[in-house]
């Protein structure tokens, strides 16, 4: 289901069904977004949701088989950089907008259940 | 909770099922700076001091594409015989976790730069085994979480965690086998001679320190079973953590062993990552697998498409070094191998030290016995791989020289060896602080001689009645009054010459 929401320029999802987005979906949306969402929310933002997908699905009837998908306005590529260091930011200016730092790091909440 | 069952015996799951693996090799690219920002890449520096407002993921901040790490992702996919993508993008791999301060991780989805190749393995007898290639596409490293609070580093029971982003945007390259089939009892040695082979390919090739303990070579072991004679694949787990080459096997058989129990007793796998412990050569449950479509994958919008054009392509094929199997092959020949030596040099992971040792003046014969022999006997004593001896190719190089111009004998020539590996310095360093030199000086000898012959009247005479056999009683005695730093030869030379002989 999640497809829909996942343009990767290619996969031409076909069928144009209205699309219905449940509470479930909305809620493990959120989940992934890491925002709490209330009960009432997860309707307002299904029906919301519902209406974009509808949007962007109708896009997409227009788009004819010859015409590529566009994720790029403008027509360039190959824009490189030489590997060559450039100077960043100090230690000091790196954990300055930090909401708390220690021993020279960012200290963030230990996350459950997670482990990257 | 999924009932604990046995770890299965690894002949009874052989005669039951079929693994099927899939590795999936991160490559740390060693550019100087990141894969979209110039921040420097140094191992080992002060946390937060190589960041920038790109990397950081600060609002505003734009990436621009490291060009030297799409070229190194070039050679590689033409080193491993892929095909090269005439267009591709970077897309966005959304995720929330401290590790990657943006949010997201810059990556590629269906377009990977390059694909469809394949590595040509040799195993531990010689018998070549082909790895296909799925893809390798470009990618950022994450930052380094420090978890406080709990034991030993592990998230669990940790209070909070500490993030250094020094290795955030680090260009990394995700090598993606297909799925290896028909390996069945072999499957771990072949995991861990594809790893090997890929970590020989990338060093020839300079792109990468290829160090696994340090993390900038790390691979994740994808195991599922299938039932005997099944073509079906069965739902594997993808093994992290497995931070050596013997780790790989060891993860590799560890988890189809206990796949094989679980299936047995009737449960089922769950789609999972784990983590090997290395002290207990066993894995442990980490989190759930997310699906792809949990990542919410999207074409990069700040970044514009690659396309690489046949002569850039070209070009690059060109600077390709020597591939280690074409090294393999021209070392036979130049060196006058038989297969099996050859074998013994790969197996012992000696091939490329022997031949640094040989660019730094020794004979093959003098490097390839120091590394095979003496050297690997340490390795082993030490439980280290034999490149991560305390030594360089030059210094033996230089103890063989040394031996050469007959300042040492082979037993100093150790002790000389002994001393740089404990750390105490260069040869020479240790030469001249150890007081290590070969009593050459004849007139010193000639008393040792003549008081060991004066012991030993009976083996004199013996010597002098032609016997020179009889000799070695008497060279043994001058070493050991020596202590060993005499040229044994030198001294049976003046035995003899004592005794007339």
């Amino acid at each position: 289901m999640l497809d829909r929401a996942r343009d990767t320029g290619k996969n031409d999802q076909g069928a144009r069904a209205v699309p219905t987005i449940s509470r479930d979906e909305v809620a493990h949306l959120a989940g992934l977004a890491r925002l709490a969402v209330t009960e009432s929310e997860l309707d307002t933002f299904a029906g919301q949701l519902d209406v974009i997908l509808d949007s962007v699905a109708r896009v997409g009837e227009v788009a004819a088989e010859d015409i590529p998908p566009t994720s790029h306005a403008v027509p360039v590529t190959n824009v490189f950089r030489s590997d060559v260091v450039r100077p960043g930011l100090s230690q000091e200016q790196a954990l300055a907008g930090a909401p708390a730092a220690e021993e020279n790091r960012f200290r963030v909440p230990r996350i459950l259940n997670e482990e990257a | 909770m999924t009932a604990v069952a046995e770890i299965m015996d690894y002949d009874e799951l052989l005669e039951r099922f079929d693994p099927v693996l899939g590795l999936e090799v991160h490559v740390e690219l060693s550019t100087a700076t990141k894969m979209f920002c110039g921040c420097a890449t140094d191992f080992g520096a002060e946390p937060n001091t190589q960041v920038c407002p790109v990397c950081l993921g600060m609002p505003g901040a734009l990436p621009v594409v490291n060009g030297t790490a799409v070229e190194s992702a070039i050679r590689i996919g033409l080193a491993l015989n892929c095909r090269v993508a005439e267009w591709c993008r970077f897309a966005r791999k959304n995720y929330f976790y401290p590790d990657m301060p943006k949010n997201f991780q810059t990556s590629q989805y269906d377009e990977p730069i390059v694909f469809d190749g394949y590595l040509d393995v040799v195993l531990d007898d010689g018998e070549t085994f082909r790895v296909e290639i799925e893809r390798a596409h470009m990618e950022e490293d994450t930052g380094k979480s420090m978890h406080v609070g709990g034991a030993a580093g592990r998230i669990h029971g940790a209070e909070h965690t500490l993030m250094d982003y020094n290795r955030a945007g680090v260009p990394l390259i995700e090598i993606v086998t297909k799925p290896i089939v028909g390996a069945g009892e072999r499957a771990p040695e072949v995991a861990r001679a594809y790893v090997t082979a890929l970590r020989d390919l990338l060093r020839s090739m300079r792109v990468s320190d290829v160090r696994m303990d340090q993390g900038s070579l790390r691979c994740d072991a994808n195991v599922s079973l299938s039932p005997k004679g099944s073509a079906e694949f069965g739902t594997r787990t993808e093994t992290k953590n497995v931070n050596s080459l013997r780790s790989v096997e060891r993860a590799v058989r560890y988890e189809m062993r206990r796949h094989a129990g679980v299936l047995t007793a009737g449960g089922t796998i769950v789609q999972e990552t784990r983590h090997f412990d290395e002290s207990t050569a066993s894995t442990s449950a980490g989190r759930p697998k997310e699906t792809a479509e949990d990542y919410r994958y999207f074409p990069e919008p700040d970044l514009v498409p690659i396309a690489p054009s046949n002569e850039w392509i070209e070009q690059l094929r060109e600077t390709l070094p020597e591939l280690p199997w074409e090294r393999r092959k021209r070392v036979q020949q130049d060196w006058q191998l038989s297969d099996e030596e050859l074998r013994d040099l790969v197996n012992a992971g000696a091939l490329d030290l022997v031949a640094a040792t040989v660019d730094a003046g020794a004979s093959p014969a003098e490097a390839r016995s120091w590394w095979v022999a003496y050297l690997s006997q340490q390795a082993n004593t030490q439980g280290v791989e034999l490149e991560a001896l305390a030594i360089t190719p030059e210094q033996v190089a230089r103890v063989i020289e040394l031996v050469s111009e007959g300042k040492l004998t082979h037993k100093l020539a150790r002790q000389v060896v002994d001393g740089v590996l404990a750390g105490k310095g260069d040869p020479d360093e240790v030469v001249a602080t150890e007081g290590i030199e070969v009593v050459s000086d004849d007139s010193a000898l000639q008393a040792a001689v003549d008081e060991a012959l004066a012991a030993q009247p009976d083996v004199a005479d013996k010597i002098r009645g032609g016997k020179v056999q009889a000799a070695g009683a008497v060279v043994g005695a001058v070493m050991k009054a020596t202590q060993g730093q005499a040229d044994a030869k030198r001294v049976r030379e003046l035995v003899l010459a004592a005794c007339g002989q």
